[in-house]
């Protein structure tokens, strides 16, 4: 399993990162592309796209002199990596709760 | 506490020191401490999540403002022994509308001893969420926003 240095959510709280990464979930796409539709300069683009890089959401190849970026194809493997720590996260919690001593009646 | 994940699902299991009724009840009643609030897909704070205790109720979370986001339906209710329900939630954090793009949960609890119960729980069809994944949009656009909802969850219950 990977790890990331931003996760996902915290990288996609960012409006603008979410409006980009929609953009790429759409097709992927070239920086200067996203800079054009977009009220952002090509270099916060830039940056934003590192972020979203840096949390392995997008992915970028060469094309020419361009860069295209477009989403991890991770598909369901990513998927059940992380449903089962999910799961494993919420029954530890369901453990300790249903392991506390019952409450008694106010 | 053990893992495992077959191709297109995920088990795990628990044991619990409680009683398999109790263990049941505990699951279904108290689901909203289970699931934190800040797991959320309405656009305001959650005041509470409820687990509809019958076949055809709904999970569902309720926000502040009343409003409500129903992520999941109760396919079987088989108090102490089974509940099933689906994961109605598609990959851009939106409820998906389309069955045949859920997936489901099944969680059974069986009794070890009378003081102990394991719990067993089967989240599968996970493929269906994928439906389409190598078809339009390149193939990857619509499997990458569970991972990131659910890292999230996680990481909230890991504090």
């Amino acid at each position: 399993m990977q790890t990331y240095e931003v996760d996902g959510w915290t990288a996609l709280g960012d409006p603008t990162r979410r409006a980009i990464f929609e953009r790429i979930a759409d097709r992927p796409r070239a920086v200067g592309e996203l800079a054009s539709e977009l009220p952002v300069s090509r270099p916060a683009v830039s940056q934003h796209l590192k972020v979203l890089k840096n949390a392995g959401l997008v992915m970028d190849r060469a094309d020419g002199t361009r860069r295209i970026y477009r989403l991890r194809p991770d598909g369901l493997g990513a998927l059940r990596a992380d449903l089962d720590r999910f799961w494993t996260q919420a029954l530890a919690a369901y453990k300790a709760v249903v392991e506390q001593p019952p409450e008694e009646a106010p | 506490m053990s893992t495992q994940a077959a191709d297109t699902s995920v088990r795990t299991s628990i044991v619990v020191e409680a009683p398999l009724e109790r263990a049941f009840k505990v699951f279904v009643e108290d689901f909203d401490r289970i699931k934190p609030r800040e797991h959320n897909m309405l656009g305001v704070d959650i005041a509470e999540t409820v687990f509809e205790p019958r076949v055809g109720g709904n999970i569902y979370d309720r926000g502040v403002d009343g409003s409500e986001c129903r992520w999941a339906r109760v396919l079987a209710y088989e108090p102490p022994d089974r509940v099933v329900f689906s994961w109605d939630i598609s990959p851009h954090w939106q409820i998906e509308t389309d069955p045949e793009k859920t997936s489901e949960v099944e969680v059974r609890f069986v009794s070890e001893t009378p003081e102990r119960t394991r719990v067993e729980l089967e989240h599968r069809n996970l493929d269906r969420h994928g439906a389409g994944w190598e078809g339009a949009r390149e193939g990857v656009a619509a499997d990458q926003g569970w991972p990131l909802y659910l890292q999230r969850y996680a990481d909230l219950l890991n504090v």
